[in-house]
C-alpha cells in the first residue's frame, strides 16, 4: 500500500502536476500535525476559488486591467509555488507574460488552460490524500516528534 | 534532509523562546511559513499586513512601553510584495522607529530582482529569502540570529543613549550557505535574544 502510495506521488511528479515543494511540505508533518500538507491545500483551494472568481471578473472588463490581472495571477503563482503545483504556475507565469505586453487574448487563452490544469490537479491531488488516508496517519508521517 | 535530528524537542521556557513576527497576506504562506517557525522551535506571531504589523509592535498606536517590552519580537519576516504597504515599506518604518529598529527584518519574495534585494539590503534587511521558505532557510536564519545575538547585546550595551544617529551599523549581507553552516541536530537555546534594551 505504501509502495502504491509512493508510485502515486511518483507519477504526480513524473507528469509534472507537482515539483519538490510538495515534498518539502510533506517532510514537515509529524504526529502531532499528522495532516498540515492537507490543511495548506485546502486554504489553497479555497484561496484559488477566490482567485479564479476574481480574474474570471476582471477578464470580463473592457478593456482589460493588464495590471490588476497580472496582480491577481500574481498571488495565484504564489500560492501555486508555495504547495508545489508545478503546471498551475507555469500557466500562471505564461499568463503574466501576457499582462506585460497586453495581450488580451492570451490572457484568455491561457486562463482557460489554468483552469483545467487547476482542475486537473485537484481531481488527482484528491485521489492521492483519499489513498493516503486510508494507509493511515503512521505511515504517512516521516518525522519523529 | 536530516529533519528528524531535530526531532528532540523545544525549550518549553516561554522566557526563553525565540519569538517571530511573520508577515504575509497570503493565508497558505503564512500557515506553511508559521510551521517552520515552530519547527525550528520560534514562537510565532503571523498577521496579514504591514499596517497590522505596526499595530502589533506598538508604532501605529499609542502603546505604552511596557507592553511593548512583554511582546519582546526578535525578529520580523516579513513578504515583499502585499497589497497596501509592502515589506519593504514596513521595513523602512521599523529601521526608521527608534523602538523597533533594532529588530532584525527579513524580506521574503518570489521574484529574484536583483536590484529589490540590494534595495531591501541597503535599507537594513537583515536577509532575503526567495520563495517558497524552507526549512533549511529558516534553520540557517534562526542559527544564524542566534549568533549575532551575542554581537547584538555587546553593540548595545557600547551604544548609550537610543538615539542613534550614528550609521555605523554594519550592512548585512545575505549569508551563504557555506558561511552559516548550521549543523543538522538541535541546538538548544541558551540565552534569550533580545535586540532591545527595556
Amino acid at each position: 500500500m505504501q509502495r502504491q502510495l509512493a508510485n502515486m506521488k511518483q507519477t504526480l511528479f513524473d507528469q509534472g502536476y507537482l515539483d519538490e515543494q510538495f515534498i518539502q511540505l510533506e517532510e514537515l508533518q509529524d504526529d502531532a500535525n499528522p495532516n498540515f500538507v492537507e490543511e495548506v491545500v485546502t486554504l489553497y483551494y479555497r484561496d484559488s476559488a477566490r482567485l479564479i472568481q476574481n480574474i474570471e471578473q476582471a477578464l470580463e472588463k473592457s478593456p482589460l486591467d493588464f495590471s490588476k490581472l497580472e496582480c491577481l495571477m500574481h498571488q495565484f503563482k504564489g500560492s501555486s509555488s508555495s504547495i508545489g503545483a508545478k503546471r498551475v504556475k507555469s500557466e500562471c507565469t505564461q499568463f503574466k507574460e501576457h499582462c506585460r505586453v497586453g495581450n488580451a487574448d492570451g490572457c484568455k487563452r491561457t486562463f482557460q488552460q489554468l483552469k483545467k490544469e487547476y482542475a486537473t490537479l485537484r481531481k488527482k491531488v484528491e485521489v492521492y490524500f483519499q489513498f493516503a488516508r486510508q494507509i493511515g496517519p503512521v505511515e504517512k508521517a516521516c518525522r519523529s516528534k | 534532509m536530516a529533519v528528524e535530528d531535530i526531532g528532540s524537542g523545544c525549550s518549553s521556557s516561554g522566557d526563553q523562546e525565540f519569538h517571530v513576527l511573520a508577515v504575509d497576506d497570503s493565508i497558505i504562506d503564512r500557515k506553511v511559513i508559521e510551521r517552520l517557525l515552530k519547527i525550528s522551535c520560534c514562537k510565532v506571531t503571523a498577521v496579514d499586513s504591514g499596517s497590522r504589523a505596526l499595530q502589533y509592535l506598538g508604532i501605529d498606536g499609542e502603546r505604552s512601553s511596557l507592553e511593548f517590552d512583554e511582546l519582546k519580537v526578535n525578529l520580523i519576516i516579513t513578504d515583499y510584495s502585499m497589497p497596501g504597504m509592502t515589506g519593504y515599506e514596513l521595513l523602512k518604518k521599523i529601521k526608521g522607529s527608534t523602538k523597533l529598529r533594532q529588530i532584525p527584518v527579513v524580506i521574503m519574495s518570489s521574484e529574484n530582482i536583483l536590484a529589490r534585494i540590494d534595495r531591501c539590503l541597503e535599507e537594513g534587511a537583515e536577509d532575503f529569502l526567495m520563495k517558497p521558505v524552507q526549512l533549511s532557510d529558516v534553520e540557517r536564519l534562526r542559527d544564524f540570529m542566534l549568533r549575532g545575538g551575542e554581537e547584538e547585546r555587546e553593540l548595545g550595551r557600547k551604544r548609550k543613549t537610543p538615539d542613534d544617529s550614528c550609521d555605523c551599523r554594519p550592512l548585512r549581507k545575505r549569508p551563504t550557505p557555506l558561511a552559516t553552516a548550521c549543523s543538522s541536530t538541535f541546538r538548544a537555546l541558551e540565552e534569550p535574544v533580545i535586540v532591545h534594551e527595556s
